[in-house]
């Protein structure tokens, strides 16, 4: 059953059936899955695993964006400063890569839980301008503060072994691990979205004075989503500090939560698949327009235009339109 | 001289100075976010772009016309302004009836192009902007030393600001933009063009911001990114204002200035951060913002 609305530009809306998750869903995700197994012996296996950690961080955002129907322009900070504290903790204090993945996590979820529960007092574009705005404060206190290292950012972070077992200086398990992570998180985001509690949320963004009259708590229904949001856009931040050995100053700038922003409107807000296909289609270009400076910026800006002013649904949302089926 | 907690006054009255010059650029362009907000309900954030492009049409106006600053002030926000209108016109325009959501995009995009050709023409690298003879040399006050460029910032933005509040509050112009804000539809049904009331309220939203840019031409070094975290911190600095006021956003622009120079005096390292830090407070305290009306 698929109802658009069409009136407000959005994403298309599914009713799910009691019995879990569609036919349809379940073959994408073993597809990409029996892809992504197969991607490191055609492609650089970096490349892929770049791709994994944004496609993590942008489905992270489009939890927020999409179901939540709050838009948070400063994500880049939970992203950043979880990349900053895993390679802290794998560096410094010398911990196995998964203990110091785990502490960046942490670190972003409660960094999530201070800026989400002052974000949550304003809404709309204003929620949008705190976001960036504390977001902003996090990169000061990046540049600032001595663990971060300032401009150099913190460099050589050891892959180290994972469980103290298994040497992730070997391409091969690294990349697995990767692939584990992001892909535990997408289908951990899938549940999210789809459970009575993802249910909810879209009950809030679609009418939220209705949700409240309807007796939800919505402040922490919204709390609850920004939280669970900025902990696994810190997830990918502290899995792509392993993956690269290095958090920067880039991670936490407001340029970042720009991308992210503009993976998920590409590849199609409110959708399971847009934000991968996003992420993809951006880091792919990233790649290969590396070399042409601020033209980058110029085409990413070009991309904001077109998808805002043609392509709200983004690529996923028009092909589920074509499709039928809620993707 | 006295000292004030073991800081001698030239560096105290400096420091407040600079704030207060600080605090100039965030009431213009606080101003001109609020006045476009009240009539589009869009953020714009292509605006620290325009206060960076209306920096570069007065470089470009010396530099391969020969006209000179004064001028520049009056040609420069006009020739922003007017970029303003067409983007309205083009691109905006066509937001109205969608999420503000997507107007903030859409912006957003705009300011990433502006900055990105800029980039690819001049690099990031600052251009020197020569003061008119006018503006060099400056005052000694007995307690600090006021160059004439600094002091002519303050009083000019503090004439625009002034000029601008009282167009809106006090004239017949003014009142019907404050009645399109409230009803557009009943302004529209009185006879008034409300769509291109729109679109000039963005041209002179922008130029505000352009205005801006010519003002700090001679006193910083103009490059492309000049403007993107300073609109940052203008968005905080809306946040704690509150966009419900014209006076609310220049007494708040000026007043958050004069405390970053203070904390900048007694603390330094806290003077990035310390307008944030107050908009987490006003959050906690009253949401709404300062001067702000509940929505």
């Amino acid at each position: 059953m698929t109802a658009t609305t069409e009136a407000t530009g959005g994403p298309v809306v599914a009713q799910q059936t009691a019995g879990g998750m569609p036919v349809h869903h379940i073959a994408i995700f073993a597809g990409l899955l029996a892809l992504l197994i197969a991607a490191p012996f055609f492609f650089y296996p970096i490349f892929i695993m770049k791709i994994l950690c944004f496609a993590l961080f942008a489905c992270a955002f489009n939890l927020l964006l999409g179901y939540g129907g709050l838009l948070s322009f400063g994500h880049a900070a939970y992203f950043g400063m979880a990349s900053y504290v895993c390679a802290h903790a794998a560096k410094v204090w010398g911990l196995t890569p998964e203990l110091a993945i785990i502490c960046g996590t942490l670190v972003a979820g409660v960094l999530g839980f201070l800026i989400g529960s002052l974000a949550i007092r304003r809404q709309g574009i204003y929620f949008a301008m705190i976001t960036l705005a504390f977001a902003q404060m996090v990169y000061f206190f990046s540049l600032q503060a001595e663990f971060t290292g300032g401009e150099d950012g913190i460099q050589a972070v050891p892959r180290g072994h994972l469980f103290g077992l298994i040497d992730l200086r070997s391409q091969e398990s690294l990349y697995f691990l990767v692939l584990a992570i992001a892909f535990a998180g997408i289908l951990l985001i899938y549940r999210i979205i789809h459970s009575p509690f993802g249910q909810v949320l879209k009950a809030i963004r679609e009418n939220e004075p209705r949700a409240i009259s309807l007796g939800y708590r919505v402040n922490r229904y919204k709390l609850a989503v920004f939280v669970l949001s900025a902990t696994l856009a810190g997830l990918a931040g502290a899995t792509k500090a392993i993956v690269f050995q290095l958090a920067s100053l880039t991670d936490v700038y407001w340029t970042m939560s720009g991308e992210v922003v503009l993976m998920t409107l590409l590849g199609g807000m409110g959708t399971v698949f847009g934000p991968i296909v996003g992420a993809a289609v951006i880091v792919t270009m990233q790649n290969y327009l590396a070399t042409f400076g601020a033209w980058v910026t110029i085409i990413q800006g070009l991309i904001f235009v077109v998808s805002v002013m043609l392509f709200r649904e983004g690529i996923v949302g028009v092909i589920s339109k074509w499709t039928r089926k809620p993707l | 001289m006295f000292e004030l907690l073991g800081i001698p006054p030239q560096a105290l009255f400096g420091q407040l100075l600079l704030g207060l010059i600080n605090g100039s650029f965030y009431a213009i362009l606080s101003l001109g976010l609020a006045v476009i907000f009240g009539l589009l309900n869009i953020i714009n954030f292509t605006h620290g772009a325009q206060y960076m492009l209306g920096a570069f049409v007065t470089w470009m106006l010396l530099n391969y016309l020969g006209v000179n600053y004064w001028w520049s002030l009056l040609i420069a926000p006009v020739a922003v302004g007017i970029t303003g209108v067409i983007l309205e016109r083009l691109f905006i325009r066509r937001l109205y009836h969608l999420d503000h959501l997507y107007g903030l995009l859409l912006t957003f995009g705009l300011a990433l192009i502006t900055t990105g050709i800029f980039k690819q023409i001049f690099g990031v690298s600052g251009l020197p902007y020569q003061a008119p003879p006018l503006l060099s040399g400056g005052h000694n006050l007995g307690f600090m030393y006021l160059p004439n460029s600094r002091a002519w910032v303050i009083i000019a933005s503090a004439v625009v600001c002034l000029a601008t509040w009282f167009v809106i509050e006090k004239t017949k112009l003014g009142a019907y933009l404050r009645a399109a804000t409230e009803n557009p539809t009943l302004v529209g049904a009185f006879g008034v063009n409300v769509p291109l009331m729109i679109t000039l309220t963005y041209g002179f939203g922008v130029a505000l911001a352009g205005f801006a840019g010519v003002l700090a031409a001679p006193i910083y070094a103009i490059n492309p990114v000049m403007g993107e975290n300073l609109i940052i911190v203008v968005f905080a600095v809306v946040v704690i204002g509150g966009m419900g006021s014209i006076l609310g956003s220049i007494v708040t622009g000026f007043g958050l200035g004069l405390i970053e120079g203070l904390t900048r005096v007694f603390y330094p390292e806290g003077s990035a951060v310390v307008i944030f830090v107050i908009m987490a407070l006003v959050l906690l305290v009253k949401p709404a913002g300062l001067f702000g009306r509940t929505a």
